[in-house]
């Protein structure tokens, strides 16, 4: 590999041919403030339109100021990062950004997490000199995301988010000049889009422009209310994450911190969605087992590969892309559908409350979670197993107005019986997580034996797709794992084409699997928490006394008090779902 | 759901469109360029089948087409007029006569009468400064165009 040398600050630096001014500048530990740019490192995640001119540098010989994130470096170039000259550029810019932005920060939702709001501070901006025209755009509200353009500073971070990394092409920039906005085609409502809700363009936005649907002031009427009954279950992802929103170091374990604030918070019932996670394996494992004998057994019209079902960004990416293919998933519900279905029927007869009495609220890493829980076929008469469904970040900001110092609050348990969980089910929450899970049971409902070893350390990983061979006792299983939806179209595609060799796919919406959901802690392009939030959730599944989800023993009841077997009629009814073709839903004029 | 229906035949022109552009996602502006002179426009529906030929999405297909100016949604007129903006033409007084078709007409740039018959754009210089203000309707050039002679020019297509 070439060598650059070049000086930076007066230090001389070398740099590999192709590298940018602004990464060989971190080399030597000075940092250039960036907007536009962004970078997940190591999942070929990058952003560099230089469009925003935060980043701009001084170079030599060279007449204008050179944007650091999309200039090479050369041979021989003397670079000045923070001079005046930089530096009442770099601020001239930033107040012509604010001069069309809104300022209503006080009580904008991303206050606090905003990059520009960093950014003035950081540059000191204390007024605002430039006063012009400001470009106005209605509000749009989905299921799930909001979409507040007039917050938007053309940074182009969820456009390359929506379409090079998820491939789902929702959102565009759209217009010219000082009119342009990123929008949907025809700016057409997000909830007419292909959008999956999956909330990449959220967790990337460095400003206000794109949110979640806030539900907290739901959920505290509804605690409010004498004549309900409020549970609430929370997904595996969470408690490695919720930490960061107290200050707590990334990959910080707050499982029984999160128990006692919930119970704090008034909730009568404080489950664990990782139980239907347990659930989820039993009936998905069957699904596969069921599928893998047929296939074994000479039937060639059985579908394989199997895919995932448990995310929903995935499950409405498949309906909108590979309508063609609706067989092939599994008809297992989500983990949130699935507890919602146990919660409004066996849960409710059990504690003698109407299902119209109980509300169940889930605690999400994700935001098309809020949008699964409208879907129709999971409403009964009308009202929904799952009533709503709070980001991390949202139940982050419930425990904080609700005056509860997390921080220090003792360790609690979950109630019984719907929050006892296995390690295979905490898995759920990394990419691969879910596959390894139903090799665990799948292995031993298969071969009759005990695995010696639980851990199928070859699924695990952040690579974007990966393929390992698990051998049953004899017969090789093909696994595929891909995480980014951008990465599940190439499994997909495969798939459709008849070149897949894989009896069975894992297959999560986001990057890093639900760790890196759109409704996590704002990450800000920092690598390094993905990776901690993931080695979290592989402490939390080896610390567990149980890591089978067959040998969880409330889902063993569940099975002999209610549903009989995995797979089984009541099962079907309950914890099976259809899908739908979307590929004709984009509504063009309405 | 799509409110004007793109006949078969209209659908099929567009996909032969993208085939002679080896239905490439790169050729994007060429197709959009070929499908706007064979139709006249591009309506929604004709962006999506674009999009679907050439496997991207309808958004990108939608951010193009809004990002250049020569590129329209909207049908042309019957007799589309054009004032050229151009400097000549501009400090000759084009934007009064600009505004007197927009009032005349009530419609603004871009934008085609309720009958179809008027569309009204702006264009830079055609090349004949010396007869400045200069408007195009269709292929005709009428030259040094006053404000109040321009009723006179549209009752020649009335």
């Amino acid at each position: 590999m070439e060598m650059i040398k070049l000086t930076i600050d007066n230090k001389v630096v070398e740099a590999e041919k192709g590298t940018t001014v602004l990464k060989a500048a971190r080399k030597i530990g000075i940092e250039i403030p960036t907007l536009c740019y962004f970078e997940l490192k190591g999942m070929n995640i990058e952003n560099k339109p230089g469009g925003c001119r935060i980043c701009v540098v001084e170079i030599a010989g060279r007449k204008n100021l050179a944007p650091a994130c999309a200039t090479e470096v050369m041979e021989g170039m003397v670079v000045h990062t923070h001079n005046i000259r930089v530096l009442n550029a770099r601020r001239t810019v930033l107040e012509l950004m604010l001069s069309d932005h809104p300022t209503d920060c006080l009580v904008c939702a991303k206050a606090g997490n905003c990059e520009l709001q960093s950014m003035a501070q950081q540059l000191g901006v204390r007024e605002i000199p430039y006063q012009g025209e400001q470009s106005t755009y209605r509000k749009d509200t989905s299921p799930s995301i909001i979409r507040d353009v007039d917050k938007c500073i053309m940074c182009r971070r969820c456009e390359m988010m929506c379409n090079d990394i998820q491939t789902v092409g929702a959102l565009s920039a759209v217009n010219r000049g000082f009119t342009s906005v990123v929008a949907p085609a025809f700016e057409m409502n997000l909830e007419k889009s292909p959008c999956t809700y999956c909330g990449q363009c959220v967790s990337v936005c460095p400003t206000g422009a794109l949110t979640e649907v806030d539900h907290t002031r739901y959920i505290i009427n509804a605690l409010a209310d004498p004549t309900k009954t409020v549970v609430v279950q929370t997904a595996p992802a969470v408690r490695v994450a919720l930490g960061e929103e107290f200050g707590m170091e990334p990959g910080q374990i707050v499982t029984g911190k999160m128990a006692a604030a919930l119970r704090q918070l008034g909730f009568k019932y404080v489950f664990d969605t990782d139980f239907a996670a347990d659930l989820t394996i039993m009936e998905e494992g069957t699904e596969l087992l069921g599928r893998l004998s047929k296939h074994l057994a000479g039937d060639t019209t059985v579908k394989l590969p199997i895919l995932t079902s448990c995310c929903p960004g995935w499950v409405n990416f498949f309906e909108h892309n590979f309508s063609d293919m609706l067989d092939i998933p599994s008809t297992a519900k989500s983990p949130q559908q699935m507890f919602g279905a146990i919660a409004k029927s066996y849960f409710a007869d059990k504690i003698g409350v109407d299902r119209k009495n109980m509300v169940v609220v889930s605690i999400m890493p994700c935001l098309a979670k809020k949008y699964e829980c409208q879907r129709d076929e999971f409403k009964k008469d009308g009202n929904p197993d799952v009533d709503f469904s709070l980001s991390t970040r949202e139940l982050a900001h419930l425990i904080k107005q609700s005056n509860i110092d997390f921080n220090t609050l003792e360790d609690e348990d979950f109630d019984h019986p719907l929050g006892e969980s296995t390690g295979a089910s905490v898995i759920f929450g990394a990419t691969g997580g879910v596959i390894e899970a139903a090799c665990r049971t799948a292995y031993e409902v298969f071969t009759g034996k005990k695995l010696d070893k639980v851990d199928f350390t070859e699924l695990r990983g952040l690579e974007n797709i990966r393929q390992a061979t698990i051998d049953f006792d004899g017969l090789p299983i093909n696994i595929g794992i891909a995480h980014g939806l951008g990465n599940a179209r190439k499994l997909l595609e495969d798939v459709r084409a008849g070149k897949s060799k894989f009896h069975a796919i894992e297959i999560m919406a986001c990057p890093g699997g639900c760790i890196g959901g759109g409704g996590q802690p704002y990450h800000h392009g920092d690598i390094e928490i993905l990776k901690k939030r993931s080695e979290a959730i592989y402490q939390e599944d080896a610390g567990k006394p149980i890591r089978k989800s067959h040998e969880n023993p409330d889902i063993i009841k569940l099975y002999e008090e209610f549903l009989g077997k995995p797979c089984g009629a009541v099962s079907h009814h309950l914890l099976h779902t259809h899908y739908f073709d979307k590929s004709e839903e984009v509504i063009i004029n309405d | 759901m799509v409110s004007i229906k793109l006949s078969e035949n209209k659908i099929n022109q567009i996909k032969d469109i993208c085939k002679s552009f080896n239905n490439e996602k790169g050729e994007l502006i060429n197709v959009l360029h070929k499908t706007q002179s064979t139709l006249g426009y591009l309506p929604a529906e004709v962006q999506e089948v674009v999009a679907r030929e050439l496997n991207t999405s309808t958004a990108h297909v939608y951010g193009v087409v809004t990002f250049y100016s020569f590129f329209t949604m909207i049908p042309k007129g019957e007799f589309p007029i054009s004032i050229c903006m151009g400097t000549a033409c501009y400090v000759r007084g084009a934007e009064k006569v600009l505004d007197e078709f927009k009032r005349e007409l009530k419609i603004t740039v871009g934008e085609t009468t309720a009958d179809g018959k008027f569309s009204l754009s702006c264009l830079r210089c055609v090349g004949a400064c010396g007869l400045a203000p200069v408007v195009m309707v269709g292929d005709k050039v009428y030259g040094r165009v006053a404000p109040d002679g321009i009723k006179e020019i549209l009752n020649d297509y009335k």
